[in-house]
């Protein structure tokens, strides 16, 4: 088992302590001069850059969550000039603006090696050829993946998402033997190539690097079987770095995470306290080396617990179990994040629309379908089918715009959407996870 | 001349059509004519009926997306000429025609039309002295 960075994934714990111990320092010192915001949010908490000396000392912070990176929309939390950036990426945001990261030459050489790491440990090598199906663009996955298959040396494929057919193609002419993408459409894609008619030893394929959005045992058995390959689980997140925060080795009993650049705590998100090891709740993260967007106890929302036993694979990086739940209400939806509220304030600028919305999720044929029921206005009411297929479509490209995804709009008669007392509820999450 | 029409909101749910009528039943509303207009999703119930006031607020007590819409009403022999001759005085006036729909009372046809101006179409009607039906008389066949 090849492993890219011995000298940090093998460190024995009390090495690791001293490394995060000492970047966390330099990482307080970093924001509180140069992040206006946390130098405010530190003085509020009577804290200056001394009072951190260890990584023990963490706890003294405060946190920082996705509304903080909203409210200092685009580039507030930044601790770099400008002239420093040398790329950004973004994510769909709460309120339609998106969740904005900046990266400095270093944090891209940071996340090409912490990606080479991912891939070196899913059992890739100069010798692959990844073919990279994650999407290109704002979106972290294309990217990401592609630095770091670069980065080991493998031959990557930026083919991006979609086009199943050229996907099957190119994997069967090139002779793809990686393949990296959601799972859900990686098995998708397994089902195209079986209709294909493409027999399963004319392709290289042996490994697939799967993430950006939950997945259960039983999917990852289905793909493994259908696909004959192993499929390994990554985790990121853009506001953290993007992939490459943490994955699974062969072992695979839980994703390292690679904590010489990541230190993650793990919270009860309702009284914020540090839970103790194996105890399940939120996951936080405070990046140890960024330079552009450095994030203190950052709070993801994504549910999990923590173990620091050494991993059969002799790496020593703390594992995290596979995401499966949320402390929020976002949702994911072919890999991109979704928050009801979107919907909503789309719905609120369109007076020929109540409010009152039911999303209905499900999957599909192994691919996540997003299907909006909405009131009509009895005041816009008129009898001309013409009109209301107008209403209905234009309030289809107006989600479609805000939230970058394909959205299935119904006009459903009123009083159809069960109101509640406070709270409506207005997701029916119909996916088995 | 204006013949109040009712149309209501509707789901393509099978037993919704029932309610309606149902609804109304019970309130001893009769309906002169009705057309269903549908989508994959969705539907659009057209009633000429004996109150429509009364009927719509019927309707609206239980929760149903309803309108009242003008159209008017041409009583011509049931012969597709005159169907074809009522729809050229329109046509030729640039007025368009929405939607229409007709029955038949013994020989002759009773035609329910939605035009873009409602107005024009009465005024063009009776230039060519066609029949056109007082609501009242409409309401209560």
């Amino acid at each position: 088992m090849e492993i890219w960075n011995r000298h940090f994934e093998c460190m024995d714990r009390k090495g690791i302590k001293n490394v995060q111990s000492e970047r966390l320092r330099e990482t307080v010192e970093k924001v509180y001069f140069n992040v206006p915001y946390y130098r405010n949010r530190m003085q509020e908490a009577g804290l200056g850059p001394e009072s951190i000396q260890t990584i023990d000392d963490i706890a003294k912070l405060p946190f920082t969550t996705k509304r903080d990176l909203r409210d200092n929309y685009p580039f507030g939390l930044f601790a770099v000039p400008m002239s420093e950036i040398v790329r950004v990426h973004a994510s769909s945001g709460t309120t339609g603006k998106p969740t904005v990261v900046g990266y400095t030459r270093n944090d891209i050489s940071t996340w090409s090696e912490v990606m080479a790491r991912t891939l070196t440990s899913a059992g890739a090598t100069r010798n692959d050829f990844i073919q990279v199906a994650y999407g290109y663009g704002l979106f972290t996955g294309g990217l990401g993946l592609h630095y770091g298959g670069e980065k080991i040396g493998a031959s990557v494929i930026p083919i991006s998402g979609g086009n199943t057919q050229r996907q099957i193609q190119l994997m069967h002419d090139f002779g793809s033997t990686v393949l990296a993408c959601t799972p859900s459409y990686a098995l998708f894609l397994a089902e195209a190539i079986q209709e294909s008619g493409i027999k399963r030893d004319e392709l290289k394929l042996r490994v697939g690097v799967f993430g950006a959005e939950p997945w259960t045992e039983n999917m990852r058995r289905e793909i493994e079987d259908k696909l004959s390959i192993k499929a390994i689980d990554i985790y990121g997140l853009s506001e953290v770095i993007g992939p490459g925060v943490a994955s699974e080795c062969p072992v695979q009993e839980g994703l390292h995470i690679n904590e010489d650049h990541f230190y993650p705590e793990i919270i009860d998100p309702e009284t914020l306290h540090v839970l103790p090891e194996g105890s399940t709740g939120e996951l936080v993260f405070t990046t140890l080396t960024k330079e552009g967007l450095p994030l203190i106890r950052y709070r993801t929302r994504d549910l999990t617990k923590l173990t620091y036993d050494k991993c059969k694979c002799s790496r020593t990086m703390v594992r995290m179990e596979k995401c499966l739940g949320r402390s929020d209400d976002m949702l994911i939806i072919r890999g991109v994040n979704l928050f009801p509220s979107q919907v909503e304030s789309v719905l609120l600028e369109m007076s020929e629309i109540k409010p009152h919305y039911l999303l209905i999720v499900d999957r599909v044929n192994n691919l996540d379908t997003l299907e909006l029921k909405v009131e009509v206005d009895e005041a816009f009411f008129q009898d001309k089918i013409s009109q209301l297929e107008m209403l209905r479509q234009k309030l289809q490209n107006n989600l479609e715009n805000a939230l970058g995804l394909g959205i299935k709009v119904t006009l459903v008669e009123p009083k159809i959407i069960e109101r509640s007392e406070g709270k409506s509820k207005h997701v029916i999450d119909k996916r088995k996870f | 001349m204006i013949i109040h029409q009712l149309s209501i909101f509707l789901e393509n749910k099978s037993g919704r059509l029932t309610e309606v009528l149902e609804v109304l039943g019970e309130e001893n509303i009769r309906i002169t004519a009705l057309s269903v207009a549908d989508t994959t999703e969705f539907g659009l119930l057209r009633l000429i009926v004996s109150d429509p006031e009364k009927a719509r607020e019927i309707l609206k007590k239980q929760n149903f997306t309803v309108n009242l819409t003008e159209v008017i009403s041409v009583m011509a022999p049931n012969e597709a000429k005159y169907y074809a001759k009522i729809l050229k005085i329109l046509s030729d006036l640039d007025i368009s025609v929405e939607y229409t729909y007709a029955f038949s009372v013994g020989a002759k046809s009773i035609i329910i039309l939605r035009c873009s101006n409602t107005e024009d179409a009465i005024k063009a009607l009776k230039s060519h002295e066609m029949e056109l039906m007082k609501a009242s008389d409409l309401y209560k066949i």
